[in-house]
């Protein structure tokens, strides 16, 4: 199977998919934070490489990031991404004010950051795994700050083994700001299989 | 003379002739190698994701993508347009491990900026084309801008100096 050659049906499934592990998300998120987080319907996306910059802002803009290993009956890697300035408004909302939005990614800071970023891949996950009945462990996640194109090099290499695209989640969630967050599932070519043969459907 | 730079992007490799450069964006695990032939002032970049070509079995038409078949193409090109391969001189840059998991966990992952960077030295050694100055490993993006004209190398990233090598 070759990631440009997904059919309709296969991509209403991953739509689905992020559909439910995004909000999964954004409830954990809505708990943690302890107040109403909205969301709009994800946006699954297959992009060239190129493109995938300017959606989230250009290349060179300062992103946060999560990522983490995935592995169990499937396996593969994902990541959550956020702009810096959603991740200051998150981290100041998680530590109560602790770390004020203005400041520098301190320690505390980054640890929240962290957790957060648990906790919202954790229940996409979750969500994942129940839905299919497979069996899926994340690893403990890695968190950087860096210029977008730096980050989505991580995730467009291992894309770049089998295409020139990449298959992107965006979600957009709300609580009193508008905060633009993206998911990128990168399961292993056989874990995509996996999936959609736990979901009954075949010959994507 | 007004100079223009070209963006290069993602797996991707542009040429220029003096006073122009070219320059590609935030460059994590990639590796952006700039070859010039410093007599004619004629050099490019080219932006690789992956160190190997025959290590994938997919059919892969992007020459741009890999360390080996991308610094063969960007050389073809040089050379098409008048620079000579004896005069040839490189830099490169980039090839970060942006992600660093604690006890060392998916380790494809983690090293596949090494290993860019190491097939793009193991290349060019081949072509004998010499590294004048290389800015490679370490864990942040880099934004690379490069002038035949004097074969400065340019390389920003997040919260550091502006450097050229």
């Amino acid at each position: 199977m070759i990631l440009e050659q997904v059919s309709e049906n296969y991509y209403d499934v991953l739509k689905e998919l992020g559909n439910i592990g995004a909000g999964n998300a954004m409830t954990a998120l809505s708990q943690m934070l302890q107040c109403k987080v909205d969301m709009k319907v994800p946006q699954v996306r297959l992009l060239e490489f190129s493109e995938v910059g300017d959606l989230v802002g250009g290349d060179e803009q300062v992103m946060v990031a999560v990522f983490l290993g995935v592995e169990g009956d499937i396996t593969g890697s994902m990541m959550f991404m956020l702009q810096e300035q959603s991740a200051r408004h998150l981290i100041q909302k998680t530590t109560m004010g602790l770390v004020p939005e203005g400041s520098e990614f301190e320690e505390m800071g980054l640890s929240a950051m962290q957790e957060v970023g648990n906790i919202i891949t954790g229940a996409y996950l979750n969500s994942l795994s129940s839905m299919t009945s497979l069996t899926i462990f994340p690893s403990p996640p890695a968190l950087t700050i860096d210029m977008a194109g730096a980050i989505l090099s991580v995730p467009a290499i291992q894309f770049g083994i089998y295409g020139d695209k990449i298959l992107l989640i965006q979600s957009q969630f709300y609580d009193e700001i508008q905060l633009d967050g993206y998911f990128i599932l990168i399961p292993d070519l056989e874990s995509y299989e996996k999936i959609l043969a736990a979901l009954g459907i075949q010959g994507a | 003379m007004m100079s223009e730079i070209i963006k290069v992007g993602i797996a991707d490799l542009k040429t220029c002739v003096s006073p122009n450069g070219v320059m590609t964006l935030g460059l994590g695990s990639c590796v952006g190698i700039a070859i010039r032939d410093p007599m004619t002032k004629i050099g490019g970049l080219v932006h690789i994701m992956l160190p190997d070509s025959k290590a994938i079995s997919v059919g892969q038409h992007n020459m741009a993508k890999f360390a080996d078949t991308g610094i063969e193409e960007l050389v073809r090109q040089l050379e098409r347009m008048g620079a000579r391969r004896v005069r040839m001189v490189a830099k490169i840059a980039g090839g970060a491990t942006m992600f660093n998991f604690q006890g060392g966990g998916s380790s494809a992952v983690g090293q596949v900026g090494d290993r860019n960077a190491e097939a793009a030295r193991a290349k060019l050694k081949e072509l004998k084309i010499p590294i004048l100055a290389q800015d490679t490993g370490a864990n942040y993006g880099r934004t690379v801008i490069f002038y035949p004209e004097t074969g400065a190398y340019h390389i920003r990233a997040v919260g550091k100096p502006e450097k050229i090598i």
